[in-house]
């Protein structure tokens, strides 16, 4: 690829403003007329377009160079980014021509047709006075199908920056096998025109007995070689979860583990720390979909919200707590408040009722009613003895499903556990 | 637990352990084989779903700890190879899942496969021993998450059919339910719907049979919902 040579190019034109970094040549995916090569070379090059056309133009007439060129810079150079993005029309805009072909590109595209045609009738005068006339037509549906096809497989490569739609895709395959059609119409007449008409069945069979020939000798390596493609692809896909798996661990597990290991005297710690982990991880692999992590959200359905509850007070208190949840409903603001006491009352059964083993929490949404529950098998007390002065279960639990228009009951014996139940009838 | 032993010394169970990781089997083993003092009697052990059902055919254990996951097939295979000891008139075979995982697709199956309980690995020793035996006298042991999910699963939001009554839960069952799920013991249960224990095992037990047998539209829709199926 010429790379090294626009320096010396592009300057000689005056009006070329910004001295561009290292370009690289690609075919330009938009505004282009066939390959995109003359627009990519001009857009390389820092010259006008029409200019590149009529260079290749100018060889073309010189015995079709014009084409073989075209058609090594087709083959040769990739495709790039188009006039979508912000470089290739950047690098048009500098010059002034360029500028101004971008706006009015009509008026380019009419005389380049014009040119081509132009350059086109006096190929087929050259090729005329050469003798037989019969072989350009079929020359010419060879030329047009593969064009189709090849500009197919630019499409193909384009579609992965644009999201194409169905139809662009149909569309594609209908002109996949315009081409093919084109081609293989261009080869009959090219077999009729030169008299071998009357063996076409005999060369036909030669034909399918050749293709026959390959395909069976090259059949096997071929499936072997989509195999071992499909294979390598697995295994990639394989590794690849592998490596996110062991991300995972030992982001996680093993984290954990070195903690352990270091709080190995302190039982309450280690007991925090398996607990969260065991949850973190029972949510990476049985959830079905979300990786686990993303637990920093606030909750929106109630389930969530009672889970997250839990899940902080256990990793704070130390505790266990048991959460079953039957049904589930978006929160409003009268659960939220909900939420909020039985937060509380979480928070309440850890402190004091935590010796006694795991906090059973439950929470019910049986049509309109949502029924939380939140017991422990603590030591328990006498509500009545509570002083006046103390806030804790009397306002932030009691008051506050009060004034939202809920109920909340305390039940607690001394020696047999305290639980807090409360009730709320959704807003909506 | 001295007073527990004392209680339990009386009675024997014999146990399979099924589960693929060995040193879980151990932990278990040390914890609930000490059959002098808890009872248990650990008969036989596998590994994989073949090996269990040789070892259960062979040894007519009383209660089998079945792993949900299992290599060939899974917890589910065993219940489903093993039907026939489940039905025998003589000596049933009764199984309980032993699980990690409390996913409710894994849950449901082994209930509705014929587990008579579902208790999951982090389980105490004590409370295991009490399952089994629980087990072994044909009642069926809910964790409070089992309750909560089979509460789930029967709660109809959608206008019932009329022609289900068999599947639906009673009043009292669900009733029960609730209180399993709010981590009542049976006895506690029992004193405050104020019945019998006998009563609530019974409710429980009915409950388990309508989860076996219930094919209908409400758990399959729910598992449906929860894309489990």
């Amino acid at each position: 690829m010429p790379v090294a040579a626009p320096r010396s190019a592009g300057p000689s034109r005056a009006s070329v403003p910004e001295e561009q970094p290292l370009r690289k040549l690609y075919r330009s995916a938009d505004g282009r007329m066939l390959g995109g090569v003359a627009r990519g070379l001009a857009g390389h090059l820092g010259l006008p377009v029409i200019w590149v056309r009529l260079v290749f133009l100018g060889l073309f007439m010189a015995d079709g160079l014009g084409v073989l060129v075209y058609a090594v810079f087709w083959i040769v150079v990739p495709l790039g980014i188009g006039g979508r993005t912000s470089e290739p029309r950047s690098v048009f805009e500098t010059t002034p021509d360029g500028r101004r072909r971008l706006r009015k590109p009509d008026k380019g595209q009419l005389f380049a047709v014009l040119a081509l045609l132009f350059g086109a009738t006096i190929f087929i005068g050259n090729v005329d006075t050469g003798g037989n006339t019969n072989y350009v037509w079929p020359m010419l549906l060879i030329g047009a199908g593969v064009v189709l096809v090849w500009r197919q497989t630019d499409n193909a490569r384009r579609a992965r920056w644009s999201e194409v739609g169905r139809r662009r895709r149909l569309l594609q395959l209908g002109r996949a096998v315009a081409g093919v059609a084109l081609v293989g119409m261009g080869l009959t007449v090219f077999m009729v025109v030169r008299g071998s008409a009357a063996q076409l069945g005999n060369v036909l069979t030669a034909a399918v007995a050749v293709i026959a020939g390959v395909a069976l000798l090259a059949g096997p390596w071929l499936v072997r070689m989509t195999q071992d493609l499909s294979e390598e692809r697995t295994m990639r896909i394989r590794a690849q979860e592998r490596a996110e798996v062991a991300a995972h661990v030992h982001d996680s597990v093993l984290h954990t583990l070195t903690l352990i290991q270091r709080n190995a005297d302190d039982v309450g710690e280690v007991r925090r720390l398996a607990r969260a982990q065991e949850r973190e991880l029972r949510n990476w692999l049985y959830k079905p979909e979300g990786t686990g992590k993303d637990e920093d959200e606030e909750p929106d359905t109630l389930a969530e919200a009672v889970k997250k509850s839990a899940a902080e007070v256990e990793d704070k208190h130390g505790v266990p707590l048991e959460v079953v949840v039957v049904g589930d409903c978006p929160l409003d603001e009268k659960l939220t408040a909900q939420m909020q006491a039985a937060r509380e009352a979480m928070v309440n059964a850890a402190k004091y009722g935590g010796e006694g083993g795991a906090v059973q929490v439950y929470a019910e949404v049986e049509g309109r009613t949502v029924f939380v529950s939140v017991r422990d098998r603590g030591p328990g007390f006498d509500p009545d003895s509570v002083p006046q002065d103390r806030m804790g279960v009397r306002e932030s639990i009691i008051g506050r499903m009060q004034r939202h228009g809920g109920t909340a009951r305390l039940r607690s014996v001394p020696g047999g556990g305290t639980e807090v139940e409360l009730e709320m009838e959704r807003s909506e | 637990m001295t007073e527990a032993a004392a209680e339990t010394t009386e009675r024997r169970v014999r146990v399979v352990l099924v589960d693929d990781h060995r040193m879980f089997r151990t932990g278990v083993q040390a914890e609930i084989g000490q059959t002098d003092r808890t009872g248990v009697e650990v008969v036989g052990e596998a590994a994989d779903v073949d090996q269990a059902v040789t070892v259960i055919t062979a040894t007519r254990p009383e209660v089998v700890l079945l792993d949900v996951h299992l290599p060939g097939g899974g917890g589910v295979e065993v219940l489903r190879r093993c039907a026939t000891l489940m039905a025998a008139a003589e000596n049933p075979v009764r199984f309980l899942a032993l699980s990690v995982s409390d996913a409710a697709e894994d849950v449901i199956g082994v209930i509705r496969g014929g587990a008579r309980g579902y208790v999951t690995k982090t389980i105490t020793g004590t409370d295991l021993v009490d399952s089994i035996f629980r087990v072994q006298e044909g009642d069926a042991v809910f964790s409070p998450r089992l309750a909560g999910f089979v509460l789930d699963a029967f709660a109809s939001t959608d206008a019932p059919p009329v022609d289900e009554d068999l599947d639906r839960l009673t009043q009292r069952e669900r009733e029960v339910l609730r209180l399993i799920a709010r981590g009542y013991a049976y006895k506690e249960i029992a004193k405050q719907l104020f019945i019998s224990v006998k009563t609530v095992e019974s409710h429980v037990s009915a409950v388990l049979r309508k989860l076996q047998l219930s094919n209908r539209h409400e758990l399959t829709r729910w598992a449906t919902a929860r894309r489990l199926v």
